[in-house]
């Protein structure tokens, strides 16, 4: 038997003799530093969600009706008349939303650990770029099934380019193709979402991956392992501190996706809506141009931006500052590696005022989606009845400005010569267990 | 080098950790739903189901349809057999595996409430169980509506009460010189005791919810396979992972 | 560093172990993907057995029905066109339906008849070379297709021949007899195509 798959393998590497070095640079030779930890595992994680996501969206286009007459139909039909139809739709839905979670989380990753600055600007870019490209591609989705969230967020959303000055009106009428997210909407985001932005998805992923093992990964500690000493158990001239990535970290990365692979199931098992976060109640009536759902919001993972959105007031007679904020929020991230010109890269070893600033960063990005989903708005109501609004305004525009503040504080902090850094140690701390 | 806690201890217990959170979160958010009362449904509850079933085919077909669900699956699902079923549950004469539509041609139902009455498959699904329920509980008389009936969990609801031979009649006890309706007084008793209402229309919300999902059945019988397949696959690699990296110093 | 022996056969086992279980999951959660192709409950519901009146075809007579979508003929045959088959045995390719043919009808069905009663033909209309609806051509006289015809089935697309059993000639394109469905007689006047008489009950 294994003398079976030896032959094939020579047979193979005989007629395509580049294959065994491209496997070896990026799996058996790509020596990543031994020290990750838990903060290191999304990576993988979210090409498992991706995969996910192609296999079982590739089976929902099985039965999906691309058409507002029976978009919303064949959604129901897939969740009770197709054999399993249910698993793989919920395997999809619950996989989009996890995509953001561990998309999220890997992006923390990186600020916590300046794994965007220089040698890894590129690697940064093209993340962020994947980023970009996610959220598209998870508002197109969103829209398909055609129930009232999709219709009524399809046409939010859609109108944010209205504020566009002068082409604005031209440009909402030219992104649905007709007065309102109709027929034409839909078919033009099932085409995107299916096939063009997975394409453009998947080559980003690569591209990222492949800039990512030209200047291999950063680790917990901001040590570069390739500038420490040589030399390991496999290879003379490799990094002291690196291991191969295979087989070290596929059965590292694989102690992960399997609790990950119990929270998704746990979820796709038992609640698969979670409580309406997930899979929201109005999605379950068809969409209706005359009515508008009572709570709308956006699903949760653009929740954060969207309240910048809501949060910046129109000036001059126009709305167009808000939505500018909110694209600017994500623009920013794009300017990290520039905007942060710090000497050292881990948390572990930057200043107190890097600390304080990042933690106040993320607090604000989780105080932001809780305001974007109308969590503080109703917890107001509860407390303050008669100044609800002003306090979720006052709240809303604090995180705001944190938000924004975190980078106009960075750049002070790092170009300043504010910063007061530990000293970095030459190896990377490893405890093993 | 400095040695620190176990990272492999650290990740498994923030693992545990988060899914601890998010089961949390997930009940903690199922169990205050705009603040009514829960309606106490177990779709895993057979017999409910049943007499749920029967109540809606009794009292609520003839305006409402289910257009996703099958008489087929509802036989299957309910543990009832296909006579049962189109004997006692089906009077349109409806195929067994058809959908259930309901009896009233959409035009005439325009005509006597002014819009179609809606079709229930996924009014769970859209509104949740506990609206369902208050809401099948919150009939009152109303001469001021045009079908002489109001609703309380929804105001102006042009929908009479349909069980209102079972429950009896309520009428609304006004807030002192408000608009605003105080409680519900039943001032005439129907065939059941408040309690037997209540369960009554628990019933018919759980067969409703079914209704909403028939895949809930089959999701959770699976889940608890999956995930302890999931558990010991996990354990596994655990175990891998742990041997090849004592070569990691 | 070099003082630890690796324990092989431990990783071996481990990593096949792993492999093994991985597999196992792989393959149960490859198992809903394929089910996801099997007829839905839509597909079932549209193609359940049919219940049709046949009292009201006559003698010689056919008339097509659709059952899941395909055409099913019932021909009340004539005592001419039942005594005519046994004439025609030598030149069918499987005369008892017991060669080549044996799938090509339920048990109930495999006699010289190829049906309950005699004179009740109930075949699926799709010939069995590629699918094409064969003619119903009852009349027992040459044809110019064949100057021995004793009634039967021509179809149009390749020339394949069948006789008032649905059985195939020799010669033609079509390598099996007609397929007869599951059916079974409800009462006197109806049949109900789809379903065996045992399973009725």
């Amino acid at each position: 038997m294994a003398n079976v798959f030896t032959r094939m393998g020579d047979w193979v590497n005989e007629r395509a003799p580049g294959l065994m070095p491209v496997y070896r640079k990026h799996m058996t030779e790509y020596y990543a530093p031994k020290n990750f930890n838990f903060w290191y595992y999304f990576g993988v994680l979210a090409i498992l969600v991706f995969a996910n996501q192609i296999i079982t969206g590739i089976f929902l286009t099985m039965n999906y009706k691309t058409s507002a007459a029976e978009a919303f139909n064949s959604v129901e039909y897939i969740m009770r008349d197709v054999e399993w139809g249910w698993l793989i739709r919920y395997m999809h839905s619950t996989g989009a939303s996890l995509f953001f979670v561990v998309v999220f989380l890997h992006m923390f990753r990186g600020l916590m650990y300046g794994s965007y600055q220089k040698p890894r600007e590129l690697v940064w870019l093209l993340g962020m770029l994947v980023f970009l490209a996610l959220m598209a591609e998870a508002f197109m989705g969103y829209v398909l099934p055609w129930g009232n969230m999709s219709f009524w967020g399809a046409k939010v959303i859609i109108s944010l380019f209205g504020t566009v000055p002068v082409i604005g009106g031209t440009l909402v009428e030219w992104i649905m193709g007709d007065y309102l997210p109709a027929d034409a909407t839909l078919n033009r985001f099932f085409a995107l979402h299916v096939i063009a932005l997975p394409l453009v998805l998947l080559l980003l992923v690569v591209l990222h991956i492949f800039a990512l093992h030209e200047v291999g990964s950063n680790n917990p500690d901001g040590v570069e392992i390739k500038k420490g000493p040589k030399g390991n158990r496999w290879d003379p001239n490799k990094p002291a501190d690196g291991i191969p990535f295979h087989p070290y970290y596929t059965v590292h990365d694989l102690v992960a996706v399997g609790f990950f692979m119990m929270i998704a199931a746990f979820i796709i098992f038992f609640s698969p809506t979670v409580g309406g976060w997930f899979l929201e109640h109005d999605n379950f009536i068809p969409a209706n141009n005359l009515v508008t759902p009572t709570h709308i919001k956006p699903s949760w993972y653009f929740t954060p931006f969207y309240a910048i959105l809501r949060m910046i007031p129109s000036f001059f007679g126009t709305a167009f500052w808000g939505v500018l904020g909110m694209f600017g929020a994500i623009a920013l991230l794009f300017l990290l590696p520039w905007i942060d010109a710090g000497k050292v890269r881990s948390i572990r070893y930057r200043g107190t005022g890097f600390k304080v600033a990042l933690m106040s960063f993320a607090g604000s990005f989780i105080g932001l989606a809780l305001v974007g989903a109308g969590v503080v708005g109703e917890k107001l109501v509860e407390w303050v009845p008669s100044d609800a609004t002003f306090w979720e305004n006052t709240f809303g525009r604090v995180m705001t400005a944190i938000y924004f503040g975190y980078f106009v504080f960075l750049w002070c902090y790092t170009h300043l010569g504010w910063e007061k850094t530990k000293p970095v140690p030459e190896r990377v701390v490893f405890d093993h267990d | 080098m400095i040695k620190r806690p176990s990272s492999m201890k650290k990740t498994i217990s923030s693992f545990a950790l988060a899914l601890g959170l998010l089961v949390g979160t997930t009940s903690a958010m199922a169990s205050e739903e705009g603040g009514l009362p829960s309606a106490g449904t177990n779709v895993r509850d057979q017999a409910s189901l049943q007499r749920g079933a029967k109540l809606f085919f009794n009292y609520c077909v003839g305006c409402h349809s289910l257009k996703y669900a099958r008489y087929s699956r509802i036989a299957e699902d309910l543990g009832l057999s296909e006579q049962d079923v189109m004997n006692n549950l089906n009077f349109t004469g409806a195929k067994f595996g058809d959908t259930v539509i309901s009896h009233m041609p959409e035009d005439s139902a325009q005509q006597f409430f002014g819009k179609a009455p809606p079709d229930l498959s996924l009014e769970v699904r859209a509104k949740t169980a506990d609206w369902v329920y208050a809401y099948l509980n919150s009939f009152y008389l109303d001469p001021s509506r045009p079908v002489g009936w109001n609703n309380t969990v929804f105001p102006n609801a042009s929908m009479p009460n349909p069980l209102w031979e079972l429950q009896g009649l309520q009428t609304a006890v006004m807030k002192s010189g408000g608009e605003e309706v105080e409680k519900l007084e039943l001032t005439q008793p129907g065939k059941l005791t408040p309690a037997q209402f209540q369960q009554a229309t628990r019933d018919l919300t759980t067969f409703l919810e079914y209704v909403s999902e028939p895949a809930a059945l089959q999701r959770q019988r699976y889940g608890i396979w999956v995930l302890l397949f999931l558990a010991g696959f996990t354990f596994l690699t655990y175990l891998l992972k742990k041997e090849y990296w004592k070569d990691v110093h | 560093m070099a003082n630890e022996v690796v324990d092989h056969g431990r990783r071996r086992f481990l990593t096949a172990t792993t492999a093994v279980v991985g597999g196992v999951g792989v393959v149960a959660a490859v198992v809903p993907f394929i089910k996801s192709w099997e007829p839905s409950a839509r597909a079932k519901s549209a193609g359940a057995p049919v219940t049709v009146d046949i009292g009201k075809i006559e003698s010689g007579q056919k008339v097509t029905y659709p059952w899941r979508g395909l055409p099913v003929f019932v021909v009340n045959r004539t005592q001419a066109q039942l005594d005519a088959l046994p004439s025609q045995d030598a030149r069918l390719v499987d005369a008892k339906s017991n060669s080549g043919s044996a799938e090509q009808q339920p048990a109930y069905a495999q006699n010289e008849s190829r049906s309950i009663k005699p004179e009740w033909l109930v075949l699926v209309g799709l010939c069995t070379h590629l699918g094409c609806v064969p003619d119903f051509v009852p009349t027992m006289k040459p044809e110019p297709f064949d100057p021995e015809w004793k009634g039967g089935f021509y179809c149009p697309c390749h020339k394949s021949r069948y006789d008032m059993a649905g059985r195939v000639y020799q010669g033609v394109p079509a390598p099996k007899n007609l397929l007869v469905p599951p059916y079974h007689f409800v009462d006197d006047t109806h049949i109900q195509i789809g379903v065996d008489p045992k399973e009725a009950g």
